[in-house]
């Protein structure tokens, strides 16, 4: 289904290449895609495409093509957390191996590649830099999950790259102390301050970069 | 399912949420955002914002290069790899606790080790790293908890029945995030006596050799 969604036009979609190139102009005909940049979108699906190779192929070339990106990126994530660089690189490549292991966990109408891989690696920081168990909320009590909609997974793609742009405008000092949040350099007291942290307050823009996610999210 | 019986009208703060997110909240924290997040489907949405916020940090983040036999030696980790992890836990089809917090009691409300505090306020404190501490606690109906301030932060989820104070009234599936500033006097309503989950960073004031019994004292 996930190759399905990737390749849009699987008729005669037989590399990765052509699935881009089909996706992009599929995406130009989606309602309110003009405001994102195409070539970024494509680089979304196409991780999208890519995690649904490795789950039905074993394909270790787009597999490759992952960890290319992301490994290097999970590693800076780690080290942030307080990681070694020896931990940081062990870690990470378990974070890689969970990739491979679980793709058929992953859902392009839930979330996006690069917010899975994350959900991954920071569950192992957890594990491995704190050592703390972590609690997990129940899964929804609704029966089986209907099969993935093509364009829903587009729309959530976008939202995404949309979130990802509105954060890459705030001011320094303000996406400083996000970041601070989520690498854990933040005191438990200012973390659960009612105030400190900027998205409360921050600029429009992420707000309804957000209420466009929850959307998609629906 | 619970979400639609109950209104939740107290929510998990942005901080929380988002630390949760990232994973760094003390495990007692995230045994309370677990457990309200299964119970309240506009706290798991908006969670699902904040771990996407969370991939977009990771994915700006200047990368830091692999070893060189990284891909090689992750492909020999898959290939060592036989288990996958263990399916979630599956929705309750009884008790009260949703999964997270059954996983600590090891059961359900019937399960609880209840330890009489005093003033017909009984608790069980529940193992977890020392950074922070969580209990459950159970406050007859009808009954006040004395008048007591916070050290640090104080998170208290409603689990059943409902809690009235000098700043609103918490009902099943209610979070309430306290810290210094809030001195309040908590009273279980009439009914079903109140059960909450509570959680503090603030450090266990016995700890150690000194004996158990001190653990009586331990401010709720």
């Amino acid at each position: 289904m996930l190759t399905e969604i990737a390749a849009l036009s699987k008729a005669d979609a037989p590399g990765f290449a052509h699935v881009y190139k089909t996706s992009e102009l599929t995406l130009c005909r989606i309602a309110g895609a003009e405001d994102v940049k195409t070539e970024q979108l494509s680089k979304r699906m196409a991780w999208v495409s890519q995690v649904s190779a490795v789950r039905d192929g074993k394909d270790k070339a787009a597999f490759a093509e992952l960890f290319g990106y992301f490994a290097p990126r999970v590693k800076s994530f780690l080290m942030k957390s307080g990681a070694s660089p020896d931990l940081a690189e062990e870690c990470t490549q378990e974070v890689m191996a969970t990739l491979w292991n679980k793709a058929h966990m992953f859902d392009p109408t839930k979330a996006s590649v690069s917010t899975w891989i994350f959900t991954i690696a920071r569950n192992r920081k957890i594990d491995l830099l704190r050592k703390q168990r972590r609690p997990e909320p129940e899964d929804l009590p609704w029966g089986p999950e209907p099969e993935p909609d093509q364009a829903e997974a587009l729309e959530l793609q976008q939202e995404t790259e949309q979130l990802g742009e509105a954060l890459a405008t705030l001011p320094p000092e303000q996406r400083k102390l996000i970041e601070k949040a989520y690498f854990g350099d933040l005191s438990h007291s200012e973390i659960a301050a009612e105030t400190g942290l900027p998205l409360g307050t921050i600029k429009s823009r992420i707000r309804l970069a957000l209420e466009r996610l929850r959307h998609a999210m629906k | 399912m619970m979400s639609k019986m109950t209104q939740i009208k107290h929510h998990l703060t942005e901080q929380l949420l988002m630390g949760y997110a990232g994973g760094t909240l003390p495990e007692a924290f995230s045994l309370v955002v677990a457990t309200h997040i299964s119970m309240c489907d506009t706290c798991r949405a908006a969670l699902a914002e904040y771990e996407a916020v969370g991939g977009e940090i990771m994915l700006d983040v200047d990368p830091t290069e692999m070893a060189e036999d990284a891909l090689a030696a992750t492909m020999v980790l898959i290939d060592a790899v036989t288990d996958v992890a263990p399916p979630r836990a599956v929705p309750r089809t009884s008790g009260i606790f949703p999964a997270p917090l059954r996983d600590y009691v090891n059961g359900d409300v019937a399960d609880v080790k209840w330890r009489k505090v005093g003033g017909g306020v009984s608790q069980m404190i529940l193992p977890t790293s020392k950074d922070a501490s969580v209990r459950l606690l159970r406050i007859p109906a009808g009954t006040a908890v004395p008048d007591h301030g916070h050290h640090g932060t104080e998170l208290t989820l409603v689990l059943q029945g409902a809690f009235v104070d000098e700043t609103d009234r918490f009902g099943t599936g209610d979070v309430e995030v306290a810290n210094e500033d809030l001195n309040h006097t908590p009273v279980a309503e009439e009914g079903l006596d109140c059960i909450c989950l509570a959680a503090t960073d603030a450090p266990l004031r016995f700890n150690g050799f000194l004996p158990r019994i001190a653990q009586r004292f331990v401010g709720i």
